[in-house]
């Protein structure tokens, strides 16, 4: 097979940001494995980690996609997959280019990938080790447009010079070396390194929850003002929900490998149907002494290696009942086409 | 709650001496804690409140040191103790640390010895502070696991930290912290490394032994959200000082000092729909900490003439129990902008 060329044009974006225009990026059935080996000098694989199973989502061009979870949950891992910065066990990462062309990335050889890394780009949790602190910033953004080969020295200073300005960042700082800057300014500089290919689809994992609030929101009103400016689609990777609510237009919850509900953000706030979803939601700590939180879920999430047979969340889930025990529950429709949720309980009206 | 604080703190000033200068980390800090009371000092990275909480255990390292202040602590039996005062070899302060008061920190893994079981740790404390016997320690031990909400606490009592969750090792650390009864408790961004069911399962722990052993706590975090569900009072730090002190619910629904209304306006559920208002720049560095008011280059209230001249302003009572350092606070509009948040 050929490599589906070309990478240029990039002035793009034909497609509306209405559900019913074509999406960007088709998830289907993704799983992703790790070998777990015994200890030893010869390592032999003993067990198997389901880090991701039977992920399944559109991304629609312009949209934001937040993916929450707790720790061990798959969803850095389904991130990574779709940046084939490692490679799934199975499942399909359909992915549109900008000249029409749908392309699967997940079985695609890494030789077979450089032409399809500009157009999906990642900005990092931690903003102190993930810029090389032997590089001058200038040279960190400059370097994803060297390495691709599609452009002059010149032309390169430009652009990086341009892309300092657009994340607010004064160009002629491009000579300094990352320990110079704050936190929230070496996240501008990760976002700059990650925008600089005018890549279509942006995968920012747990991109400001290294930060202040006060530093945060300010990163977070960068990401809104540049997704309209270069028409980005983000897959937006946290665990803060509080950040989630505000920044996503549809959340993704994952719970041991899998999604568990899916739904426009409103929806998922005020009317959550899983029962992981809802105990997750009562949780989390609001900035308000009149909203109490509540602990209605106990025990801590299970281990990826060792998972339950049915429903992975039945052991805590305080409507478990037979079917949860015996069977999985596939994601399905609920209410509306948009909200799909995974649970053997019939639909909860809204409060 | 007894009259007389458990805790009080009057003026406390901690410098670090580095090539850039003395820094003043902690530049005249005043608070009480009231017996059986949990107060929250807030604050954003280098605000001095993990600084003044290890002043108060004796914890800071050189270059720091603690230059000015007293810090008072008040034990239900005893004298009280004058801990800046303290040699630091003074058996009271190895009384102190552990017994009196004790600390929760905000890595698990970084708090436990990998070489040493749970139980090892456990027993330690008992051990030194009231030279509990072997099988006394380890009776202890188990019934304080158990009381956390670990499960097997007989089995997880002989096995190594790596063996545990991260969940479970916090538990563990409050475990070592509260094993020998401690009055006050410091617990330092105890649920920040947490996913959030875990964090409301460790808060709940905490209020809940709180109430039952009767210490006091003193809560080291940023997140807003953990103040508003867990303590009773506050206290908003900014370059070294408090600016900002009060109920909890008084300063989060009308916070008075600019500061403190730009991190609320700052936070994302506060302000569905809205556009983020950022505070503007960034904090000054402590050799270089502005004239005035030291918020006074990012304040959008602020006067030239006025706040910019003069040494910083003192905390003022503006409401019964809520103070403020800010000069205009009774002139410049608050509280309407900062609505509560929509619930879930």
């Amino acid at each position: 097979m050929k490599p589906p060329l070309p990478v240029q044009p990039r002035d793009h974006r034909e497609g509306g940001t209405g559900p019913e225009s074509a999406p960007l990026l088709s998830v289907r059935r993704l799983s992703k494995q790790f070998p777990i080996h015994s200890r030893g000098f010869v390592k032999r694989v003993i067990g198997t980690v389901q880090a991701v199973d039977d992920v399944s989502f559109d991304l629609r061009p312009g949209e934001t996609l937040g993916l929450v979870g707790e720790s061990g949950s798959g969803k850095t891992t389904t991130a990574r997959c779709i940046l084939r910065a490692i490679t799934p066990s199975a499942g399909e990462i359909r992915f549109r280019t900008p000249d029409g062309r749908v392309t699967d990335l997940a079985t695609l050889p890494d030789a077979m990938l450089k032409p399809f890394r500009p157009h999906l780009q990642m900005v990092f949790q931690d903003p102190f080790s993930s810029l090389n602190p032997r590089m001058q910033v200038g040279q960190i953004v400059g370097e994803p447009l060297l390495l691709q080969r599609s452009a002059s020295r010149r032309e390169i200073d430009d652009r990086v010079a341009e892309m300092f300005r657009k994340v607010g960042l004064k160009p002629e700082h491009r000579t300094r070396y990352p320990h110079a800057f704050s936190g929230g300014q070496r996240q501008r500089i990760g976002i700059a390194r990650a925008l600089i290919m005018r890549p279509s689809l942006v995968v920012a994992d747990e991109a400001v929850s290294a930060l202040d609030v006060s530093v945060q929101a300010q990163i977070l009103n960068l990401l809104k003002d540049l997704q309209a400016d270069y028409s980005l689609t983000y897959l937006f990777v946290a665990h803060n929900l509080d950040v989630v609510r505000h920044f996503c237009d549809r959340v993704a919850v994952m719970y041991a490998g899998r999604i568990v509900e899916l739904a426009p953000t409103n929806r998922l706030f005020t009317s959550p149907q899983h029962p992981y979803t809802k105990s997750l939601l009562a949780a989390v700590p609001w900035p308000d002494p009149d909203q109490p939180m509540q602990l209605s879920v106990s025990g801590e999430s299970v281990d990826p290696s060792r998972l339950p047979p049915g429903c992975a969340f039945h052991p805590r889930c305080p409507a478990c009942f037979d079917p949860c025990r015996a069977q999985r529950p596939e994601l399905a429709a609920r209410g509306s086409a948009a909200h799909q949720v995974a649970c053997h309980l019939p639909e909860v009206p809204p409060a | 709650m007894d009259a007389e604080p458990i805790l009080e703190v009057t003026d406390l000033h901690t410098h670090f001496f580095t090539e850039e200068g003395e820094l003043p980390a902690v530049n005249g800090v005043s608070f009480s804690l009231g017996r059986g009371r949990t107060l929250a000092l807030v604050g954003e990275s280098g605000c001095g409140k993990t600084v003044t909480s290890y002043s108060i255990l004796r914890l800071v390292q050189k270059p720091g040191r603690i230059v000015g202040g007293r810090i008072r602590l008040r034990p239900r039996t005893g004298p009280p103790i004058e801990v800046t005062q303290l040699d630091a070899r003074d058996p009271r302060l190895f009384h102190l640390r552990g017994g009196i008061a004790s600390m929760i920190f905000q890595e698990p893994i970084a708090a436990l010895s990998p070489v040493h079981t749970i139980g090892a740790h456990l027993a330690e404390a008992l051990q030194l502070h009231e030279r509990a016997t072997d099988a006394e320690a380890r009776r202890r031990g188990i019934e304080m696991l158990r009381k956390v909400g670990i499960s097997a606490p007989e089995t997880r009592f002989d096995q190594y930290p790596h063996e545990l969750s991260g969940g479970m090792r916090q538990r563990v650390g409050i475990a070592i912290a509260l094993i020998c009864n401690p009055e006050l408790l410091i617990a330092d961004e105890p649920t920040t490394a947490l996913d959030v069911t875990i964090q409301a399962q460790v808060l709940h722990l905490i209020r809940s032994l709180q109430a039952e052993l009767g210490c006091s706590v003193l809560l080291i975090t940023h997140d807003f959200g953990v103040v508003a569900q867990a303590a009773d009072d506050v206290a908003v730090m900014y370059l070294g000082r408090i600016v900002e002190r009060g109920p909890v619910r008084d300063v989060i629904k009308r916070p008075r000092h600019p500061y403190t209304q730009g991190l609320l306006k700052a936070i994302p559920s506060l302000n569905l729909g809205r556009r983020l208002a950022s505070i503007p720049g960034s904090v000054p560095s402590l050799a270089a900490i502005p004239a005035g008011c030291p918020f006074h280059p990012r304040c959008p209230h602020a006067q030239a003439g006025r706040c910019d001249v003069g040494p910083a302003p003192a905390l003022r009572s503006l409401a019964p129990g809520h103070d403020a350092s800010c000069l205009r606070a009774e002139e410049i509009a608050v509280a309407a902008d900062v609505p509560s948040a929509t619930r879930a």
